[in-house]
C-alpha cells in the first residue's frame, strides 16, 4: 500500500508541475510585451526605452525563459501569483477573498450530489424497471445536459421573480446573516450539484445493476438474508467503487460550473473573477485562477486512487 | 452471439452480414427515447441546412419599431431588443451549434485518437509522455481551459473552435489508449507483426478499427458536451460574438427581459438541452447496440 501511494504521489507530483508550466507558457504566449501591459495600463503617460529596459530587469523579463519560470513558481510556492494588470493589486489577496465563497458553495453542491445522488441511483437498480426507476433515470438524463446557466435563469424567474420566494442573486456571508445567507445560496448551489448529482445516481445505478447479479449475491439471498443487509453490506461495497472514481471529476465539474453559475447568480467568487479577468484581459488572475483550480482538480484524483487503492486491495497489489 | 446467430448456416457470409446489421439496428431503435433523440436530431439538422427558407426572418435584421414584441402569430416566439425574430434566430442558431460540435469532434477525435493509439501501441516512454501531458490538461476543467485558450486568442467563432477542440483532446486520447493497450494483446496484432507489418499498418488496419466501437459512442455523447460548452462560453460573451446568433449568447441577452418576455432566454436553451439530450440518448443507443458489455465503460 505504501508503494503504491508513494507511486501515486509522484505522479501527483509530475503533473502538478507540468500544470504549472503550461500556465506559466500560456500567459508567456499571449500577444504582447507584458511590460507594455503593465505600463500602458497605468497612469504613466511617456516612457523612454530606458525605463521600459529597467522595468523589464525588475520583473525579470530580460532572464530566459526557464530562469523566469523559476522565478515565477517560487512565487507562487511562497504565496506571490503576481498583480494584477488593472489595479496592480496582489493576486493572492484578492483570491484568498473570494476563494471561500467558491469553496462554500462548491462544498454543499458536491455534499448534496453525494448524498442525494448515490441513494437515488441505488435505489434505481434495487428497483429495476418500476416507475421510480424510469423516472429517476429520466431526471439524471436530463440533469447531465441541461445547460446550468439557462436553468439558473428559469429558477431566477419562477422563485425569484415570479413568486419572490427567494433573492433574485447575490452573496452573503454565512457568518453576517445565515438565514439571509442560506436563502441567497439555494439556487446556485442547486445549480451546481444538478449535474454530479445526475452523474452520480447515473453510475451508482449501472455499477450496482452489474454487482447485483453476482455470484456472491445469488448465495446471500439464498441463505436467506434480508434484502437491507444484502443491499447495504454486500452489494453497496463493491457497487460503489466506480462512484468513488466519479466523484473526483464531479469536483472538476462543481468548479468549471462555479464559472457560469457565479456569473448568473452574481456570485463574488472565484469563477466570476475568471470571466472578469478574462473580459478585462487581466491575466495574472486567469493564471492563478487556472492554477488553484487544476491544483484542486490534482488533489482530489490524487484522494479518489489511495482512497481506492484502500477500498480496493486489488488495485495497489497490481 | 444470441442462439439464432449460430443457427444460421456458416457458409452465408452475406447473410449473417444483413442480420448482424438488422440486429444492431433493431437494438439501436428498440428504446423510445433512442428515436426521439434522433427525430430531434434530425429536426435540428434539417433546421440548421435549410435555415434561409425556414426562418420567417433574416436573423440579423434590426427592427426597432419592433423591438421587444410579445409573441403573436407574426412573431411566434416574439422579438428582441433590437426587433429581431427570437424564432429565427433560434433556426439560424442550430448552424452555428451543430457547425462548431461536428468541427471540434472532428477536430479532436483525430488528433486525440492519434496520440492514444501511439501511447498504447509504444508504451513506456512513449506512453508516459504523451498521457502525462494528457492527465495534465485533464487537471483543468473543460470551460475553464477553454477560457485559458480563449483568453490568449481572443473570443470569436474560429478561437472558439480551437479552444473546445483542445480541451476535448484528452479525453479521446485516454479512452483510446487503454482501448489500444487491451486489443494490442490480440495474436492477430502478433502475426501482423512477424510478417513484417510495419507499425504505422498495424496501428491503422489492426489496431484503429477493434479500437472503434466506444470511441464513435463517445464521439456522439462529446457532441452534446462540446454543444454544452459552446453555449458555456457564448454565455459568458467569451465565445462566438454578436451578432452571429448563438444558442448560448441568446440565453445571456434575453436575461435583462425576463419578465417581459421569458421566451427570449427560454427558447434557446430548451434548444440547447434538446439537442445535447438528443444526442446522449443516441450515444446510449448506439453502446447498447454496438457492444452491451460497454456499459459502464463510457
Amino acid at each position: 500500500m505504501t508503494a503504491y501511494i508513494i507511486r501515486r504521489l509522484i505522479l501527483a507530483v509530475i503533473v502538478l508541475v507540468l500544470v504549472s508550466m503550461f500556465v506559466f507558457l500560456a500567459m508567456r504566449l499571449l500577444p504582447g510585451d507584458p511590460v507594455l501591459m503593465f505600463v500602458s495600463s497605468s497612469s504613466v503617460q511617456e516612457i523612454t526605452d530606458e525605463q521600459l529596459e529597467s522595468l523589464r530587469h525588475e520583473f525579470g523579463l530580460d532572464k530566459v525563459l526557464p530562469m523566469q519560470y523559476l522565478d515565477w513558481i517560487s512565487g507562487v510556492l511562497h504565496g506571490d501569483l503576481g498583480r494584477s494588470i488593472l489595479n496592480h493589486s496582489p493576486v493572492t489577496q484578492e483570491i484568498l477573498r473570494r476563494l471561500p465563497i467558491t469553496i462554500h458553495l462548491g462544498a454543499l453542491a458536491f455534499i448534496i450530489a453525494v448524498i442525494i445522488g448515490i441513494p437515488a441511483g441505488v435505489l434505481c437498480a434495487v428497483r429495476r424497471g418500476s416507475w421510480l426507476d424510469n423516472f429517476i433515470t429520466t431526471l439524471s438524463n436530463i440533469g447531465i445536459t441541461i445547460p446550468v446557466f439557462w436553468l439558473g435563469i428559469i429558477l431566477i424567474y419562477v422563485f425569484a421573480l415570479y413568486f419572490e420566494w427567494l433573492p433574485v442573486m447575490g452573496y452573503t456571508s454565512p457568518f453576517e446573516d445565515f438565514w439571509l445567507s442560506t436563502k441567497k445560496i439555494i439556487m446556485p448551489v442547486f445549480c451546481l450539484a444538478l449535474g454530479p448529482l445526475a452523474g452520480n445516481a447515473r453510475q451508482a445505478r449501472s455499477s450496482m445493476l452489474e454487482v447485483i447479479h453476482k455470484d456472491y449475491i445469488r448465495t446471500a439471498w439464498s441463505k436467506g438474508l434480508r434484502e437491507r443487509t444484502i443491499i447495504i453490506k454486500h452489494a453497496l461495497k463493491n457497487g460503489l467503487m466506480p462512484v468513488v472514481t466519479l466523484s473526483g471529476i464531479g469536483i472538476g465539474a462543481i468548479l468549471g460550473g462555479s464559472v457560469l453559475i457565479e456569473q448568473v447568480f452574481n456570485i463574488p467568487g472565484m469563477g466570476r473573477l475568471a470571466v472578469t479577468s478574462v473580459m478585462n484581459q487581466d491575466y495574472p488572475y486567469v493564471q492563478a485562477i487556472a492554477l488553484i483550480m487544476a491544483i484542486s482538480i490534482v488533489f482530489a484524483n490524487l484522494l479518489v486512487d489511495i482512497s481506492y487503492g484502500w477500498l480496493d486491495p486489488r488495485v495497489h497489489y497490481e | 452471439m444470441s442462439i439464432e446467430a449460430n443457427l444460421e448456416p456458416t457458409t452465408a457470409v452475406n447473410s449473417q452480414r444483413v442480420s448482424e446489421l438488422r440486429r444492431f439496428f433493431r437494438t439501436f431503435v428498440n428504446r423510445g427515447v433512442v428515436v426521439f433523440g434522433l427525430v430531434i436530431i434530425i429536426i435540428f439538422i434539417i433546421a440548421a441546412i435549410f435555415a434561409p427558407w425556414l426562418a420567417p426572418y433574416n436573423p440579423d435584421k434590426i427592427d426597432m419599431n419592433n423591438a421587444r414584441l410579445q409573441p403573436s402569430g407574426s412573431h411566434w416566439l416574439g422579438t428582441d431588443s433590437l426587433g429581431r425574430d427570437t424564432l429565427s434566430r433560434v433556426i439560424y442558431g442550430a448552424r452555428v451549434s451543430l457547425m462548431i460540435g461536428l468541427v471540434v469532434v472532428l477536430f479532436s477525435s483525430i488528433v486525440g485518437m492519434s496520440l492514444g493509439l501511439i501511447a498504447g501501441y509504444f508504451g513506456g516512454w512513449v506512453h508516459a509522455i504523451i498521457m502525462r501531458l494528457m492527465d495534465m490538461l485533464m487537471a483543468f476543467p473543460v470551460l475553464v481551459l477553454a477560457l485559458l485558450v480563449a483568453a490568449i486568442l481572443g473570443g470569436g467563432l474560429v478561437n472558439v473552435i480551437w479552444a473546445l477542440a483542445f480541451a476535448m483532446v484528452p479525453i479521446y486520447a485516454r479512452l483510446m489508449c487503454g482501448q489500444a493497450i487491451s486489443v494490442k494483446e490480440n495474436d492477430y496484432v502478433l502475426a501482423g507483426r512477424s510478417m513484417g507489418a510495419s507499425h504505422i499498418r498495424i496501428m491503422l488496419r489492426h489496431l484503429a478499427p477493434n479500437c472503434f466501437p466506444p470511441l464513435i459512442v463517445m464521439m456522439t455523447m462529446m457532441l452534446g458536451t462540446t454543444i454544452l460548452a459552446e453555449a458555456g462560453l457564448s454565455f459568458l460573451g467569451i465565445g462566438v460574438q454578436p451578432p452571429i446568433p448563438t444558442w448560448g449568447n441568446m440565453v445571456n441577452d434575453g436575461r435583462d427581459y425576463l419578465l417581459s418576455n421569458p421566451l427570449l432566454s427560454f427558447a434557446p436553451g430548451l434548444a440547447i438541452m434538446l439537442v445535447v439530450y438528443a444526442f446522449n440518448m443516441i450515444g446510449d443507443g448506439l453502446r447498447d447496440a454496438l457492444d452491451p458489455q460497454l456499459r459502464g465503460v463510457i
